[in-house]
């Protein structure tokens, strides 16, 4: 099983937000997809999801249909709603819901709760979690539809640290568990190391570079990403520390990049 | 599994069974209620029958009784109780949706407009003396029906340019709302003021109006809706979640927009062409089964449905209350008669609901 994305572009009326994005990854891989505000992050996102019309194709090798076999998790815009939490997570086996509740689509959704820990909440309505359980519940919700990719949009978004490594962690031990492809937009560039194993760098709608967080998070893409200068060193636990010592062009100077 | 959540209170590990019974509960308690509030309903009115004769005259349909009381139970008293539940659920159930399509706890079908274009519709048929010939009893409703649809053509053309969003949608009805108004207020100051008179009594709503024929042609109205929506129901609840997560979970949120919206304007047609405007029932009784049953749209149209009834025929009680002999007319009652109930309800509840 493996995301094949070719050629693939995207406009908003006259605006070309993405432009050639070819990238392919395999099943099991954990990738972050990086680079600065209005890149384009969220829409190559929604356009691999289907959500999007666009241009170029995105396939599965295994012949699959990709909307069958995505599930896609938009960015958390503090909803609150008056569903009770087993509900939401239901919603994510929105096929095969009818007016009675199946055992097994029930018996998943309560699964997916205990996975993430979030079995004492299930009668709890959206409103009132807090941000990071109210993120894990969303989560709970892609993964009982049992996808092969899992398109993430800034799952940390918002949370204090302990539940941005507590987010990224059951992700990444629930996909390499299942063999499940995880694309995360991200902006934290540590915890998209820590995260993944393959990264990719958009740079005004098209891919700047795609590989292994070693390879690609130089200083200089650092710098032609974010027109920041970085120091980069490798810490004792074999993660990266990623420092940033200023801007490159700052705001007044001749080159300044403007960007979205 | 390393990480854990703390855990929360204990009264939450209670099973989502246990939960849906609850409420599946409350909202049978809420039909029974409704049904005994419609026998109440058919029991009071300006002429004085006895309990015992009513009752006869309901339970006997070959007029053993007092033939004067089983003239007045079924030509009048049942078709104008029937009526006003049909119109109450249509109503509340036509408010749910819209509540929940547009994701805004202010929409209705009065606050978009369908109602006023009812009410322009009915007030041009009186003033021009508009006839169906032989089918004159339909004039009004007929005229009244076609204005509302009108006014959702109108909001749907405006808003499909717009791509269905829910804010031109709820913008685009408002508008309308007032555009409606204030041709009806023209045609009312220039009426002469027997047409006035008669325009103003279409335009408050009352259930005088109603008979077997409504209650035959906005019934059909309401089963029709109500099948209809039936393969919808999940996909609406997905909606609450907002039109991004719908979307991502597979619900095609607008062609969603457009289906349940032509459905409400049918329903509010259905329930405002016969009887006149009446507005509140939409747009409260949603709020109430909310509190109720949550959102989950499988029990919360329903109990809309029951919610809107019932307060229609409370209200039908109370306008026959207030001036006894007279029958105030009902649309200037409901909110008088739903306000302190949907106020007792706020108090009442912990959650937040938007």
């Amino acid at each position: 099983m493996t995301l094949l994305v070719k050629d693939l572009s995207l406009s908003y009326g006259r605006t070309e937000i993405l432009r050639n994005i070819t990238f392919s990854l395999p099943a099991g891989c954990r990738a972050a997809l990086i680079g600065p505000n209005g890149t384009g992050k969220s829409s190559l996102l929604r356009a691999i999801a289907g959500l999007q019309p666009h241009g170029g194709t995105v396939s599965m090798l295994s012949g699959e249909r990709p909307e069958d076999a995505i599930a896609y998790m938009p960015q958390d815009t503090g909803t609150a709603s008056a569903l009770t939490v087993l509900e939401v997570v239901l919603l994510g086996r929105l096929r095969s819901l009818g007016m009675r509740v199946a055992e097994k689509d029930r018996e998943a959704a309560l699964e997916a709760l205990a996975v993430f820990g979030l079995s004492d909440l299930q009668l709890r309505t959206l409103g009132h979690l807090s941000g990071g359980q109210r993120q894990l519940v969303f989560l709970a919700q892609a993964l009982v539809r049992a996808p092969a990719v899992l398109l993430l949009d800034e799952p940390t978004a918002a949370l204090d640290l302990r539940h941005q490594i507590l987010v990224l962690d059951i992700v990444h031990k629930h996909c390499r568990e299942h063999g499940i492809l995880a694309i995360a937009a991200m902006h934290d560039l540590g915890l998209a190391t820590r995260f993944a194993d393959q990264i990719i760098s958009l740079s005004d709608g098209s891919i700047l570079a795609t590989g292994t967080p070693e390879a690609v998070l130089t200083a200089a893409t650092i710098e032609t990403l974010y027109g920041v200068t970085a120091e980069i060193t490798r810490t004792a636990s074999g993660g990266f520390a990623i420092t940033p010592t200023g801007l490159s062009n700052p705001p007044g100077s001749q080159k300044e990049r403007v960007s979205a | 599994m390393t990480h854990s959540i703390p855990k929360n209170r204990p009264q939450d590990q209670k099973d989502y069974s246990s939960l849906t019974n609850r409420r599946f509960g409350v909202a049978l308690a809420g039909f029974m209620l409704v049904a005994m509030a419609a026998i109440a309903d058919m029991l009071i009115g300006p002429s004085f029958l006895n309990v015992f004769d009513v009752l006869a005259a309901l339970i006997d349909a070959d007029g053993a009784g007092d033939p004067m009381a089983v003239v007045i139970v079924h030509d009048i008293r049942l078709p104008m109780t029937l009526t006003g539940l049909i119109v109450g659920a249509s109503l509340g159930i036509g408010g749910a949706l819209m509540q929940t399509i547009l994701g805004n706890p202010l929409a209705s079908p009065y606050t978009l407009g369908f109602s006023a274009a009812a009410g322009l519709g009915a007030s041009i048929a009186i003033l021009t003396g508009f006839s169906l010939g032989p089918l004159s009893a339909f004039s009004v409703p007929v005229a009244a029906f076609s204005t509302a649809s009108l006014a959702a053509i109108l909001v749907l053309g405006l808003s499909w340019r717009r791509g269905m969003s829910a804010e031109v949608m709820v913008l685009a009805g408002i508008a309308t709302l007032f555009l409606f108004q204030s041709l009806q207020s023209l045609i009312q100051y220039m009426a002469a003021p027997e047409i006035l008179q008669e325009i103003v009594f279409w335009v408050f709503g009352s259930l005088l109006k109603a008979g077997w024929t409504s209650v035959r042609v906005s019934g059909s109205i309401l089963i029709l809706g109500c099948l209809l929506i039936l393969p919808n129901l999940w996909h609406l609840t997905a909606l609450r979640l907002g039109e991004a997560r719908a979307a991502s979970l597979g619900v095609k949120v607008k062609p969603l927009r457009l289906r349940v919206f032509a459905i409400v304007a049918l329903l509010t047609a259905g329930a405002v062409s016969f009887v006149g405007t009446i507005g509140f029932i939409g747009l409260v009784a949603p709020h109430i089964a909310r509190m109720l049953v949550g959102e989950d749209q499988r029990l919360l149209l329903p109990l809309s449905g029951v919610a809107g009834a019932g307060i229609m025929i409370g209200a039908s009680i109370a306008s026959k209350l207030i001036a006894p002999g007279a029958v105030v007319p009902i649309g200037i009652v409901t909110a008088i008669i739903g306000v302190p109930f949907l106020f007792g309800l706020i108090l009442k509840q912990r959650r937040a609901y938007w």
